[in-house]
């Protein structure tokens, strides 16, 4: 399976895709039927609740599944009980949310579609209204009601690729990280993975359905048989996979250098005899509410980062300082721990193509600002809307032409091929030096420094063991490291996948100096 | 024995039961006729509530019916329409053992019940294991008649249950229903269009329009009668068609 992929990876995600699907699209049918019946029976209910259903299909599936971390955050504030906002549950809320509308209508339509002759019969036997549900509306609607639950199945399989930007591992990993590492392959043979899933779980449906719809126990038993075969697969645990040890869950944001990092971190403490579980492709904001809430126990954040979203400030102090507060202030008030800087900063960079900037006189944020009319900006997806560009459009006021958000790897293309003269980008990113491209000073201290911190949850930094795990990496790996690592990731030929990089940067901790 | 009293119903407005007063004595055999609309339909099933009246009052032996719990009153009367409404998903058995498996009767002795049940209405007892879409029009209306009586009722209401039937099956089950009814005791309620269906069967003939009772007779007082224009009407085309019949088999 090529050097991208491993079999390993892709039979474990894709149990964890099954898994998370098939509770999805279960957890639908047992509110979705309940509801069906209610609304066929009831006249005054079925146009708002179908309505009201319909509604909430037409939120987009990364929205829906995003709102579920705020909304269960805080019902786990507010009732305080432990409940998890990150990873499977509010993966499976938002796609058995989604599954219900194909459920539902199809269940109403089932109920209705009855030949009126069988309902007067039933009536006329004095049946009562659970007996005909069971003897009659439910048998009869089988057919209808599994085509709905066939085609929940097929979109929850493919919108679960969406769970894994809440933390739940699915073949939405391989899409998503092939994707910012510009991984092709990783994201075909995640596409492909979920396709076929859906397909194969499609064709055991219609099985179980044309076996109803005949009558013919034969069929009808070996779509059973495949599906009871495929939850057996689902809970079977993984060969190779680590099953003793305690837990961690490692967090990593959606760009390589994290993918780099938590594989670091991963490969460290399985050594020292931890399970691992990894959450890739959280947000920004997410990472480190996780990591407050102990969804995850380790992941990586920058300075900078914390400073404006968690802390909220905007004023700029030298890194001692900021790393000082951060510390102090961040165990103070979520239990979190600094375990210490990596060493090396991803600080967010204005860069140009060398000449351009040459062509241009530009070498500051106050050069580029000055020029700023005729230029247009391109950013990566969020830093529109952070503190940090508040803070250059507060002490630069630059003007750009036009501003365009890009995913990172694409934001990167627009500087190359001329589509945009400026972008966001960070000072870690390999593409730097391989573009040749140049970072533009700041000398009115807009932009704070973004070194990169090892965060560990008050659990996890308790722990002696798992602390001496971690311990190595603080203050071991330089820029040119980092830098050299996330581009081997992130260029176009003889790509290295994160793991291949981890292993790489971990062979160069020894002789790094302290 | 079944009683109304005052009985109105109304469809957007219209009436179409208009203050019936009628008592039925047990072991009766009513015959219930009129043109489409009649309200001859919406009588038979405001009995055991399948439609709801407006006013009035429907005892069943002297108990008022909108009192009685609904299910207890539909399994003690035996309901038999043109739409059969065998389940398709279930045998001839399984649609006749409906009702006693309703009543949570245990299954012995059920093949025995069902093959008596068949006989009754003279069904082969292997047919018991067909479906319903193995049968022909004529048996699937024996098996809802099997089905109707498997409960046991004193009371059987019947709406147009012969109306999808052919010429031979509908003569056939008709006289073996009237066998059924004087052989088990049973009170009869029949809707008809067919007045000679109904001048055959019944022993009371209750012709209905725009929700009154035009008129309430023996089949045999119903013919010498000469009073409405519209029943007489019902009855000479009955009449006109037995009579070329009859000279038709005389070779006249």
């Amino acid at each position: 399976m090529g050097g991208s992929v491993s079999w390993a990876e892709l039979a474990r995600l894709a149990q964890a895709h099954l898994f998370l699907s098939g509770s999805a699209v279960l957890a639908a049918i047992l509110i979705g039927l309940p509801v069906a019946i209610l609304a066929a029976r009831n006249r005054r209910v079925r146009a708002p609740l179908l309505g009201a259903i319909s509604l909430l299909q037409t939120i987009p599936g990364l929205a829906l599944l995003a709102l579920f971390y705020p909304l269960l955050l805080f019902l786990a504030r507010a009732s305080g009980w432990p409940i998890p906002a990150l990873g499977f549950l509010p993966a499976l809320l938002a796609l058995a949310v989604y599954a219900l509308l194909p459920i539902v209508r199809n269940g109403v339509a089932a109920i209705r579609g009855i030949d009126p002759a069988l309902t007067e019969a039933a009536d006329g036997l004095g049946m009562t209204g659970g007996q005909k549900l069971r003897l009659v509306e439910l048998p009869l609607g089988a057919p209808v009601i599994l085509a709905g639950i066939r085609t929940a199945a097929v979109w929850t399989i493919g919108t679960a690729t969406l769970a894994t930007t809440i933390g739940q591992p699915s073949l939405g990993d391989l899409i998503f990280s092939g994707l910012q590492t510009e991984d092709w392959r990783r994201v075909l043979i995640g596409c492909l993975a979920a396709a076929a899933l859906a397909i194969l779980v499609d064709a055991t449906l219609a099985l179980i359905e044309s076996g109803l719809a005949t009558r013919a126990r034969a069929r009808l038993g070996a779509g059973l048989a495949i599906l009871l075969a495929a939850l057996g697969l689902t809970l079977a645990p993984i060969p190779g996979a680590a099953t003793s040890g305690r837990l961690v869950v490692i967090g990593a944001k959606n760009f390589s250098e994290q993918y780099i990092l938590a594989q670091l971190i991963e490969n460290r403490l399985r050594v020292a005899g931890y399970r691992t579980e990894r959450r890739d492709n959280l947000g920004s904001a997410i990472a480190y509410r996780a990591l407050a809430a102990g969804d995850i126990g380790v992941y990586v954040d920058y300075a900078g980062t914390l400073w404006a979203n968690v802390l909220r400030r905007t004023d700029t102090p030298p890194a001692d300082a900021m790393l000082r507060t951060l510390g102090e202030t961040l165990a103070r008030r979520d239990g979190v721990q600094v375990l210490g800087p990596l060493g090396f900063e991803n600080a967010y960079a204005f860069a140009m193509r060398r000449e351009r900037a040459q062509a241009l006189g530009i070498a500051t944020l106050a050069d580029l600002a000055r020029e700023a009319p005729r230029l247009r900006l391109g950013t990566d997806l969020e830093f529109l809307s952070r503190p940090e560009w508040q803070a250059v459009e507060a002490r630069y006021r630059p003007a750009f032409r036009t501003m365009r958000p890009y995913s990172p790897t694409f934001m990167y293309r627009a500087l190359a091929d001329g589509s945009v003269d400026v972008i966001s980008a960070f000072s870690s990113d390999g593409r730097i030096a391989a573009m040749d491209l140049v970072t533009l000073g700041d000398p009115l201290g807009a932009l704070p420094p973004y070194d990169a911190l090892l965060l560990l949850t008050r659990t996890a930094a308790a722990d002696p063991r798992l602390v001496a795990a971690l311990r190595p990496l603080v203050g071991a790996i330089p820029i040119e490291r980092m830098r050299e690592a996330n581009w081997t990731v992130d260029r176009d030929g003889d790509k290295r996948t994160p793991a291949q990089a981890a292993r790489w940067l971990a062979a160069g901790l020894d002789e790094a100096p302290k | 024995m079944i009683s109304f009293a005052h009985v109105c119903k109304r469809y957007d407005g219209r009436p179409v039961l208009d203050d019936i007063t009628l008592t039925i004595p047990p072991g009766a055999f009513v015959a219930l006729v009129g043109a489409s609309g009649a309200g001859k339909t919406t009588l038979l099933k405001a009995i055991n509530r399948l439609t709801a009246i407006d006013s009035g009052t429907i005892t069943v032996d002297g108990a008022d019916i909108a009192t009685q719990p609904l299910v207890g009153l539909r399994r003690r009367i035996g309901y038999v329409f043109q739409g059969v409404g065998l389940f398709p998903h279930m045998s001839v058995a399984e649609n006749v053992w409906l009702a006693p498996r309703l009543a949570g009767q245990p299954p012995a002795g059920r093949d025995e019940r069902v093959a008596e049940l068949l006989a009754m209405v003279s069904l082969p007892a292997d047919l018991a294991a067909r479906y319903p879409r193995q049968l022909s029009g004529g048996q699937a209306q024996r098996v809802g008649f099997a089905r109707a009586l498997a409960a046991g009722p004193a009371i059987m209401l019947m709406d147009e249950p012969f109306g999808a039937l052919d010429p031979v099956a509908r003569a056939e089950l008709g006289a073996a229903y009237r066998a059924l009814h004087e052989r088990m005791g049973l009170t009869s309620l029949l809707v008809t269009h067919d007045m000679a269906e109904a001048l055959i069967l019944a022993d009371r003939v209750i012709v209905l329009g725009e929700g009154r009772v035009l008129a309430d007779r023996t089949p045999r007082a119903l013919m010498q009668a000469r009073a409405e224009p519209g029943i007489r009407a019902m009855i000479d085309a009955a009449l006109a068609s037995a009579a070329r019949l009859d000279a038709l088999a005389r070779g006249d």
